[in-house]
């Protein structure tokens, strides 16, 4: 039964990370670019839903909308302002700026709401279901974690699939020049990508503080790195990929963590991540590009 | 005289490297001076060293960045494998070698040497990879060796150096001494790096790039970061050359890390994590990739900044993400360069005027 329930808590991280992961590829499969400051994004979400639920005393169903709706926004402006003007420029300057939006963001919330930590509260009840006569306990927040991660991913895969929008987007990663002449605008494209993407990190961080209820400035930065290690795992720019690599990198860590070593998870986790780059270079999902001379 | 210009003429990246050269000494003479005359602020004396050792990490990540042009985000790795050795070494050596100056050049030749042959192990499989998949595979090896190196435990006794792994099981004798303990970091090691060591440290690697830039196998190399199906048509061997240039960055960065680590009273493997990696890619790309001068002054600059900035207090990590922000920003605007490059062609040809109508007169 505990390997059942290691399984469990392990897809159940693994959602998270596949949601903070679909952000990462998301931006990554349209504007090739590592955005470093994702992590970020989860932590001011989960700020935002901290205080709308304990300050302003708003149930979740407020708080969370308003968290993505903040996120959404900053994510947005972070575009416009620090990634647009870079369009032409050489990767690693993005990349750079991106690390400095990072850092602009965890010292913002560090001068605005300090470095003391703050404990979560519960957003769902705190109830579980059991099974097998009890031997088998599920939490509520397990469950909601899950199937948000799996509503998600299937309207994303619609909305990528059926929607004018996300067809855009599939055109843009595919091949900007000709998504230009086939009269997208690339530029409003890439904007709702970043909206998309941030709207997901703040549900991905209210589901990371209701599962480890600790919120600091740097909660979001070893979930954005392993998020990020997920996203390239599972083929960085494929959306299934994202998927599957947050989920099978949750329950690696979960198993790694019950059966081998706690100190040692992460460095378990991360050595699966180079075996399986070793064995396929491009990630699990991920496209085989051909270089043409 | 017209011979004396012309014996003494130097060509243009002659002339760039010695300046080069120059500016190290230059920091180094003003440093000396300043400490001399009693005016250096202890703020700044404490960070000497710490600077000369960034310096050296920053020119050893331009070699992998800039030179040979795969981006790695786990350099923290083998800076901290140089450092825990270096660390282990100094601390049996200091009662067997009288001579300071000896242990400190054995410890960075043996902290250097590890962190060598970790990267060539490390870099046989991992080069194959490509781009951003490389990125994310040295970031990993850097969590990798931070998490192993904070559950390990080394200690020297009567019988010699003992290891253990995750639980501390060292079992020592009476007046054995514990080097590395595990979460706790390691302590109690001679702290012996100095100043002149480092300034030292900074002209070798300098001298020891430019003469690879410079020969057959620095071209090799670059040739291959400009078009690597190019190079392999003309017959480059791509894989041995790029396993040299990792194996040798990881090298230097093993020799910083020790004369990083030997600088302080004690240090946990956490130190080096990825924001250690990732400040060292900025003063790589600050400074300007494959430009040893840049990363120079980039890796000198930034780490004395958020001091300088000090006065800001809170604020000061803020403004130092604003000033990183604006640079990359304003160096990528191309209005802005546009500017700079005619003002820079307008100011020469306005010297030029200058000096014809001087010479002109002179007739």
């Amino acid at each position: 039964m505990s390997f059942l329930s290691h399984l469990i808590n392990g897809i159940s991280l693994g959602s998270i990370y596949a949601i903070i992961a679909l952000g990462y590829t998301m931006v990554y499969g349209i504007a090739k670019m590592l955005n470093f400051a994702h992590g970020d994004v989860i932590m001011v979400g989960a700020y935002v839903c901290f205080f709308a639920l304990n300050s302003f005393g708003l149930p979740p169903a407020v708080g969370i909308p308003l968290a993505m709706l903040v996120c959404t926004a900053l994510g947005m402006l972070i575009e416009r302002l620090a990634y647009k003007p870079l369009r032409a420029a050489p990767s690693l300057s993005v990349l750079i700026t991106a690390i400095g939006v990072s850092y602009f963001l965890q010292n913002g919330a560090q001068l605005i709401w300090s470095t003391n930590p703050r404990v979560f509260p519960s957003v769902f009840e705190n109830a579980a279901v059991n099974l097998f006569n009890g031997q088998l306990t599920i939490s509520i927040n397990t469950i909601v974690t899950i199937a948000a991660c799996v509503v998600i991913m299937v309207g994303l895969t619609l909305f990528t699939g059926k929607t004018k929008m996300g067809k855009a987007m599939r055109a843009c990663s595919e091949d900007k020049d000709a998504a230009i002449l086939m009269g997208i605008n690339v530029n409003r494209t890439i904007s709702v990508t970043f909206a998309i993407g941030s709207a997901l990190a703040a549900i991905a961080g209210v589901l990371l503080c209701s599962a480890y209820p600790l919120l600091k400035p740097t909660t979001g930065s070893m979930p954005g790195i392993k998020a990020f290690t997920a996203a390239v795992f599972g083929g960085i720019g494929s959306i299934p990929g994202a998927f599957l690599g947050g989920i099978l990198l949750g329950i690696i860590e979960i198993f790694a963590k019950a059966y081998i070593s706690t100190e040692l998870s992460d460095a378990i986790v991360f050595l699966v991540l180079i075996l399986v780059l070793l064995i396929k270079p491009t990630g699990l999902l991920g496209k085989k590009t051909v270089v043409k001379v | 005289m017209e011979q004396l210009k012309k014996k003494f003429h130097l060509g243009k990246t002659n002339r760039e490297k010695i300046f080069t050269f120059g500016i190290v000494l230059l920091f180094f003479a003003v440093i000396e001076i300043l400490r001399g005359t009693g005016n250096l602020s202890n703020l700044l004396k404490g960070q000497l060293v710490p600077i000369c050792a960034y310096v050296v990490m920053a020119l050893s990540l331009n070699l992998t960045v800039g030179i040979l042009g795969e981006l790695s985000l786990g350099h923290a790795g083998f800076v901290s494998v140089g450092a825990f050795t270096g660390i282990v070494t100094a601390t049996l050596l200091k009662p067997v070698v009288p001579q300071t100056w000896l242990v400190l050049l054995i410890s960075i030749v043996a902290g250097g040497l590890t962190a060598g042959i970790i990267g060539f192990l490390i870099g046989i499989p991992v080069l194959r990879l490509r781009g951003d998949y490389l990125a994310i595979v040295t970031l990993a090896f850097g969590e990798i060796v931070k998490s192993l190196i904070t559950n390990l435990y080394i200690g020297v006794d009567a019988k010699g150096l003992h290891f253990s792994f995750i639980n501390d099981n060292l079992n020592l004798l009476e007046g054995g001494k514990k080097i590395i303990a595990g979460p706790m970091g390691a302590s109690g090691f001679p702290k012996i790096s100095t100043f002149l060591a480092g300034i030292l440290l900074i002209l070798f690697v300098l001298y020891f790039l430019y003469r690879l830039l410079g020969s057959k196998m620095g071209r090799a190399i670059k040739a291959m970061r400009d078009n690597s199906i190019a190079a392999e048509a003309v017959g480059i061997h791509l894989t041995r050359f790029k396993l040299t240039a990792f194996t040798m960055s990881a090298f230097i960065a093993g020799m910083a890390g020790t004369l990083f680590a030997l600088n302080f009273a004690s240090l946990s493997a956490t130190k080096f994590n990825v924001d250690m990696s990732i400040l060292l890619l900025v003063f790589v790309v600050l400074g300007g990739l494959g430009n040893l001068r840049g990363s120079i002054i980039a890796a000198g600059v930034l780490t004395v900044l958020p001091e300088m900035l000090r006065s800001l207090r809170d604020y000061r990590m803020l403004a130092y993400s604003i000033v990183l922000i604006a640079i990359m920003l304003l160096t990528n605007n191309q209005r802005l360069m546009q500017w700079w490059t005619q003002t820079k062609k307008d100011a020469k040809k306005w010297f030029a005027k200058i000096r014809k109508a001087k010479d002109g007169g002179e007739a």
